[in-house]
């Protein structure tokens, strides 16, 4: 009984996990059809400033939760008008210029933190289940995927902004013809975006040593929860996390923490194989 | 095929392949002229499926890696290092081959191409680099993990297994290989099928409904070239003498990019210019350490992306073909300036 809780919470973890690392990547590819891939570094980005901001005294929470979005969504304000918003509608040139991003974003990590792992102490304690440690960490990140995934299916739905977003991702040029400006409607979206990536980069540094190269460990995982997802924000992200995280987590508890990971790209590839639109292509059409 | 065109092409590259082996050797070392050569074919085996193809691969780097370590663990296990340089084409061709059928056969484009491919060499990565201790081996070949598989027999001069070809032979062998390669490449582009790769770039749908199979010729066009990276892999195992999983990593397919649209997409020179350029840049780089490396490669590609559209070669060729047309002698210079002044008063 204790091991299956402690299991569930084990897969439970692994499924926060990719829904937060995906987040703002589905955000951005889901209402704008624009890959980002420097989105990597965008975590990375947040986790080095939650890392500063605590060192400098500031409260952890308020670092995280506060600080490292609002700095990583002003970066990817100015990322969209630098560069991202010459590119709308060329899918693969977004791709390259966004992984030159991702490279640029690399080096300058390597040259200000220099090559080395960072990090910051977990600051909740375990919780005893019979014989067995739970991670207090572990159940904070579960609750805060499922606020996110929430807050993002709420703003889409139920409020003005949210409104304005789906309609000028439907038919951006019906939308203009209303009066409104896409162009500030993409740049918001990607600023948005960008402050999830913050967010969450800042939520898992507690649990993951930083080095300049970090990005490339989520950003594989996050790209084919994004697109195994499909179109669908919240349901595709939901979906594919929850498939990949059981898989990883079970293939982890029986092989090792790679055999894990090999057994969640191989499921990728297969899943893609056979519904190329992504899980929300197939089913749940319609849905956010 | 005209047999005229043929030897005027292969004229050309003939040309070409002595000035660059005999000038290149005082620009740079051996060695590193020897490493750029590699990088060259590795450039043409991506600038050929995505600049005539259409197809973006992001993990050619797979198929460079695949090639390297085949040859490695090959040529520990059989005592001739040619049937481990057979192998390491051979390996990553079959390799592409069915990864590409996987893909096309499944009508997966754009994206999912480029996430399967990125995936793909994800995988081969972490795999090759889990793999240390006794129990991952291959015949006599351990894996070896991150550490990779150093000390493996590098090719010989055929007929004489004692002489090693290295240094200066090694860099011969090379470019005579890339020069061979391209006139294959070109020679390809000429025939029946390599037309029917370009009209894919072109229109995918026309071409299929002109009744060619697309995924079949997809698929082989991809499995060339990954045989081609295999083969640079290959090389570059002999001129390396070891073999890291660091070859399969997601930073070497994005330099491969980098080379191909920095050079120029769409031409067969280009890649190999950029390659060439580039990695001598690296080089150059390497001896400095105020500014990082990938900084640069990525401010680059940006720039590339925003605003070199078309890579250097197109660009330059178009300067150079704009600044032939332009009549620069003093005659006709006169004679425009009389032109000029008769549509003015008219």
């Amino acid at each position: 009984m204790d091991f299956a809780v402690v299991v569930t919470v084990e897969i439970l973890h692994s499924i926060a996990v990719l829904v937060l690392i995906s987040s703002g990547l589905a955000v951005i590819f889901g209402m704008m059809r624009v890959i980002n891939l420097a989105h990597g570094e965008f975590l990375t980005l947040g986790g080095y400033v939650a890392i500063l901001g605590h060192r400098s005294g500031l409260n952890l929470y308020f670092c995280m939760l506060v600080l490292a979005p609002v700095v990583v969504g002003l970066w990817g304000l100015i990322v969209e008008r630098l560069v991202v918003r010459w590119l709308y509608g060329r899918l693969i040139n977004t791709m390259l210029a966004t992984w030159g991003l991702s490279l640029a974003m690399t080096g300058a990590f390597s040259m200000i933190f220099g090559n080395t792992m960072t990090g910051i102490p977990n600051p909740l304690s375990g919780l005893t289940v019979g014989n067995y440690q739970i991670g207090g960490y572990s159940l904070f990140l579960i609750a805060a995927a499922a606020l996110v995934m929430l807050v993002i299916y709420i703003v889409l739905k139920a409020t003005r902004a949210g409104l304005i977003a789906r309609g000028a991702m439907q038919r951006p040029d019906m939308a203009q013809a209303f009066g409104l400006n896409i162009s500030h409607v993409y740049m918001t979206t990607f600023a948005a975006g960008a402050a999830l990536s913050g967010l969450a980069g800042a939520l898992l540094a507690p649990l993951v040593g930083l080095s300049p190269g970090s990005g490339a460990n989520y950003i594989a995982k996050a790209f084919i929860t994004v697109i195994s997802g499909g179109a669908s924000v919240v349901t595709g992200t939901i979906a594919s996390a929850g498939l990949f995280g059981s898989i990883s987590q079970i293939f982890t508890l029986v092989t090792s923490s790679v055999g894990g990971e090999i057994a969640l790209l191989v499921a990728a590839v297969v899943l893609l194989r056979l519904m190329p639109v992504g899980i929300t292509g197939r089913f749940f059409k319609g849905w956010t | 095929m005209n047999s005229r065109i043929l030897m005027m092409e292969a004229g050309r590259v003939l040309v070409g392949t002595l000035v660059c082996a005999l000038v290149l050797p005082f620009i740079v070392d051996v060695h590193t002229a020897t490493l750029l050569t590699i990088y060259a074919m590795l450039a043409l085996s991506l600038g050929f499926i995505w600049g005539f193809g259409g197809i973006l691969c992001f993990g050619q780097a797979a198929f460079y890696g695949l090639g390297a370590y085949t040859y490695a663990l090959a040529a520990i296990n059989f005592n001739g290092a040619w049937a481990a340089f057979a192998l390491a084409i051979l390996v990553p061709a079959v390799f592409a081959g069915l990864l590409g059928a996987l893909m096309f056969y499944g009508r997966l484009s754009d994206v999912y191409l480029a996430v399967v491919t990125l995936v793909v060499t994800l995988i081969l990565f972490k795999f090759f680099n889990s793999t240390a201790g006794p129990t991952y081996r291959i015949g006599e070949a351990r894996l070896g993990g991150f550490n990779g598989i150093p000390g493996f027999p590098t090719l010989t001069v055929p007929g004489d297994p004692g002489t090693y070809i290295y240094g200066a032979g090694l860099f011969y062998f090379t470019i005579a290989l890339l020069a061979l390669v391209y006139l294959g490449l070109r020679l390809t582009l000429l025939s029946p099928f390599g037309r029917i790769i370009v009209s894919l770039r072109e229109n995918e749908e026309r071409t299929e409904l002109l009744g060619y199979d697309v995924r079949f010729y997809k698929s082989a066009a991809f499995a060339l070239s990954g045989g081609l990276a295999g083969l640079a892999g290959c090389l570059f195992a002999n001129w390396a003498e070891i073999v890291t999983p660091g070859l399969f990593s997601l930073g070497q397919s994005a330099e491969i990019i980098i080379w191909v649209i920095v050079g120029g997409l769409g031409t067969l020179i280009g890649p190999m210019i950029g390659a060439a350029l580039l990695g001598y840049l690296k080089f150059v780089l390497g001896h400095q350490s105020a500014v990082d490396n990938s900084f640069i490669m990525g401010v680059l590609l940006i720039v590339v992306v925003l605003f070199l559209q078309e890579g250097l070669v197109p660009t330059v060729a178009r300067f150079m073909k704009a600044g032939l047309r332009r009549p620069s002698s003093k005659k006709s210079r006169r004679q425009r300036r009389r032109k000029r002044a008769v549509s003015n008063a008219g």
